[in-house]
C-alpha cells in the first residue's frame, strides 16, 4: 500500500501536466481553422470565447480531453454492446483475436526457444532469422498475410490472429532461449552428479528455472499482440474491432472518435498486461516465491 | 588394484590440463592417492592449488588429461552413473521453487524411487540433518546454515557411501560452521560413510580428518599427506589441547613449503 502512495502523487502530478500541454495544443492546433470559420461568418469572438470555440469543435485537428472522454464514455457505456459503434464490441473483437494470436505465439514462442537451446544447429542457423523476422516492417506484412490466406479461403478471426502470432512469438522465444539457459552451472552439475536424463533436466530444472522469464516475456508478447491485432484489421477493411474504428474515423475525418478508440486500446492493452502480470504473481507465489 | 578391498579412491599420476585462452593451465600434476574405506580425508590448500578440481574429477564433473583415477574400482563415469556419491557444493545449490521435503526427494525422483520409498528416505535424512518440522519451508525462509544441511541430506537421501563435500560451510560465520562441523563428525561417525572434505581453514581440516592431504598451486599437486592422530570421538575443545595444535601446526608447514608467496 505504501507503495501505492509513493507512486500516486509522481503519477498524478505527470497525468495534470500532460492534460493541460493537451488542452494548451488543442487550442493551438484547432485555432488556425476556427480562425478562417470566423473570419467567413464575419465573427470576432473575444479570446475567452475563441478559445471555447477551439476546444467544441465537431471534427477537430485535435480534440481536447474532455471530447475524448465524452465521446468514451457515450460510446463505451451508453450503448448497447451489440452495437457496431459500442467501443465494448469493438474491443471484443480485437480482444478475441489479440488472445488467439497470443496464444499462438507463445507456444510458437516456446517450442522454437526449446529448439535453439536443445539444438545446437537450430541456435545457430534460427536466430538470425527470428531477429530479422522482426525487422520487417508489420505494416507491410500484414496486408500479404490478409491476402494470401484470403486466396486459399482463410479469412476472419485467424488471418489477424496469425498478425498477432507473427508479432507476440518473438519476445517469448527471446524470453524462454534466457529462461532455459539461466539454471547456474552448480545446478546442473548437480544433475549430472545425479546422472539425470536430458529430459528430466528439462523440467526439473530448466522448465521451472524458466518461468519468470516466461512472464516477463508474455507481458511483452501480449500488448505486441495487441498491435498486431488492431494492424491486421487495417488492411482487411474490417467492420469491427479498434482498427477499423480508427480507419473508419480516419475516412471521415472524425477525429474524436480517432482517439476515443486510441484510448479503448490502451485501455485493453493496460488490461492484459495487468492480467499477465497477476497470472504471473500467483504462479510465482506459487512456485514458493518470496514475497516481495 | 593390488589391495584385498578396493580403495573408494585411487588416483595414480592423476594430471589435468585446461585449454584457457592464455594456454594450457595445469590444475592438477601427478596426485597420487589412496582413499580407503570410512575415511574423513580433508584438502587443505590456497586457491588455485586444484582441491576443488580433484573433488570434481572423483566426481565425474571433470575428464582427467593424463594418469589413472577409480572411484569404488570403477571409472568416475561409472560410479556416477550407479550414484556412487553424493555431491555437496559451497552454496546450498536448493531449487528455490521446491519445498525442503523435494529438495531432499529430487535425487530419489530421478532414479525412480516410489512415493513411499521417497517420503521415507526423505524423512530418514532430514531427522539425520535435524531439519525435522521443517520440510514444507522454502529455502529462502531456512538461515544459511539451515539451507547448507538440507543440501547435506540431499546428498546423504540415496544412500552412496562416499559423499564429496566441496568447502560447503565456506560462506558461514564461525558459529554455524563450529556447530555443523561437530555435527557432520557425529553423522559420519553413525553413518561410516567415506567422505572427501575440500576445505580452507586449518582448524575445521585438522578437527574432522582423519587425514589431510596438504595441496599447493602453480601446478595444482598434493605436497603433504597427514594422518591424523586424533581420536575418533573429538568433542569442539579438543581443538585447544597440544595434540590438535601439533597437528595444525604440520598442517601450516605443509601449506607454507607448497606455496610461495613472493607472487
Amino acid at each position: 500500500m505504501d507503495s501505492f502512495r509513493d507512486k500516486l502523487i509522481p503519477v498524478t502530478s505527470i497525468v495534470a501536466g500532460m492534460v493541460v500541454l493537451w488542452y494548451v495544443m488543442a487550442v493551438i492546433l484547432n485555432a488556425p481553422f476556427q480562425r478562417d470559420l470566423d473570419t467567413r461568418a464575419n465573427e470576432t469572438p473575444g479570446t475567452v470565447e475563441f478559445i471555447g470555440k477551439t476546444l467544441a469543435q465537431p471534427k477537430p485537428t485535435l480534440p481536447a480531453p474532455h471530447q475524448v472522454a465524452v465521446n468514451f464514455f457515450e460510446n463505451t457505456f451508453l450503448r448497447p454492446i451489440t452495437s457496431s459503434r459500442s467501443l465494448v464490441y469493438n474491443a471484443w473483437v480485437t480482444l478475441s483475436s489479440t488472445l488467439l494470436g497470443f496464444a499462438f505465439g507463445t507456444a510458437l514462442g516456446i517450442i522454437i526457444a526449446v529448439g535453439i537451446v536443445h539444438v545446437a544447429t537450430l541456435d545457430r542457423s534460427l536466430m538470425p532469422w527470428i531477429i530479422a523476422s522482426q525487422t520487417i516492417p508489420i505494416l507491410a506484412v500484414a496486408p500479404m498475410i490478409i491476402v494470401v490466406l484470403a486466396a486459399i479461403g482463410i479469412t476472419g478471426l485467424i488471418p489477424k490472429a496469425m498478425i498477432s502470432t507473427y508479432l507476440s512469438f518473438f519476445p517469448v522465444t527471446v524470453g524462454m532461449v534466457k529462461g532455459l539457459r539461466s539454471p547456474e552451472i552448480m545446478h546442473l552439475d548437480l544433475m549430472h552428479t545425479y546422472n539425470a536424463s536430458p529430459s528430466q533436466t528439462f523440467w526439473k530444472l530448466r522448465v521451472p528455472a524458466s518461468v519468470p522469464f516466461l512472464f516477463t516475456s508474455m507481458k511483452v508478447a501480449v500488448a505486441a499482440s495487441l498491435v498486431g491485432a488492431i494492424v491486421g484489421e487495417l488492411p482487411t477493411g474490417a467492420v469491427a474491432g479498434i482498427g477499423a474504428k480508427l480507419l473508419a474515423g480516419a475516412y471521415y475525418s472524425q477525429s474524436i472518435d480517432i482517439w476515443s478508440a486510441l484510448v479503448a486500446g490502451s485501455i485493453v492493452a493496460a488490461l492484459l498486461v495487468m492480467v499477465v502480470g497477476i497470472a504471473g504473481r500467483l504462479v510465482d507465489r506459487a512456485m514458493g516465491g518470496r514475497p516481495a | 588394484m593390488t589391495g584385498i578391498s578396493p580403495a573408494v579412491v585411487a588416483a595414480s599420476k592423476l594430471g589435468l590440463t585446461f585449454q584457457t585462452n592464455d594456454g594450457p593451465v595445469q590444475a592438477l600434476s601427478n596426485v597420487d592417492l589412496t582413499i580407503g574405506k570410512g575415511e574423513f580425508v580433508s584438502f587443505i590448500g590456497p586457491s588455485g592449488c586444484g582441491k576443488t578440481t580433484l573433488l570434481r574429477v572423483i566426481a565425474d564433473l571433470e575428464k582427467p588429461t593424463s594418469g589413472t583415477i577409480s572411484v569404488n574400482g570403477m571409472t568416475p563415469e561409472q560410479a556416477r552413473e550407479k550414484r556412487a556419491y553424493g555431491y555437496v557444493f559451497q552454496a546450498a545449490a536448493l531449487f528455490p521453487w521446491r519445498t525442503i521435503e523435494r529438495n531432499v526427494g529430487l535425487p530419489l525422483e530421478i532414479m525412480g524411487l516410489s512415493r513411499a520409498e521417497q517420503a521415507e528416505r526423505i524423512k530418514r535424512t532430514l531427522d539425520l540433518v535435524n531439519l525435522s518440522g521443517f520440510e514444507k519451508k522454502y529455502p529462502w525462509q531456512l538461515s544459511g546454515g539451515m539451507q547448507q544441511r538440507a543440501s547435506i541430506a540431499r546428498a546423504l537421501a540415496f544412500d552412496a557411501d562416499l559423499l564429496l563435500m566441496d568447502e560447503p560451510f565456506g560462506a558461514l560465520d564461525e558459529i554455524v560452521r563450529d556447530h555443523l562441523n561437530e555435527q557432520l563428525l557425529e553423522l559420519w561417525g553413525r553413518t561410516n560413510k567415506t567422505i572427501c572434505f575440500v576445505t580452507h581453514s586449518i582448524p575445521e581440516a585438522v578437527y574432522l580428518s582423519t587425514r589431510i592431504v596438504v595441496m599447493s598451486p602453480r601446478p595444482g599437486r598434493v605436497s603433504d599427506i597427514i594422518e591424523s592422530t586424533l581420536p575418533k570421538e573429538r568433542p569442539l575443545d579438543i581443538r585447544e589441547t597440544p595434540e590438535f595444535l601439533a597437528i595444525a601446526a604440520r598442517v601450516r608447514d605443509g601449506l607454507r613449503a607448497g606455496h610461495s608467496y613472493d607472487d
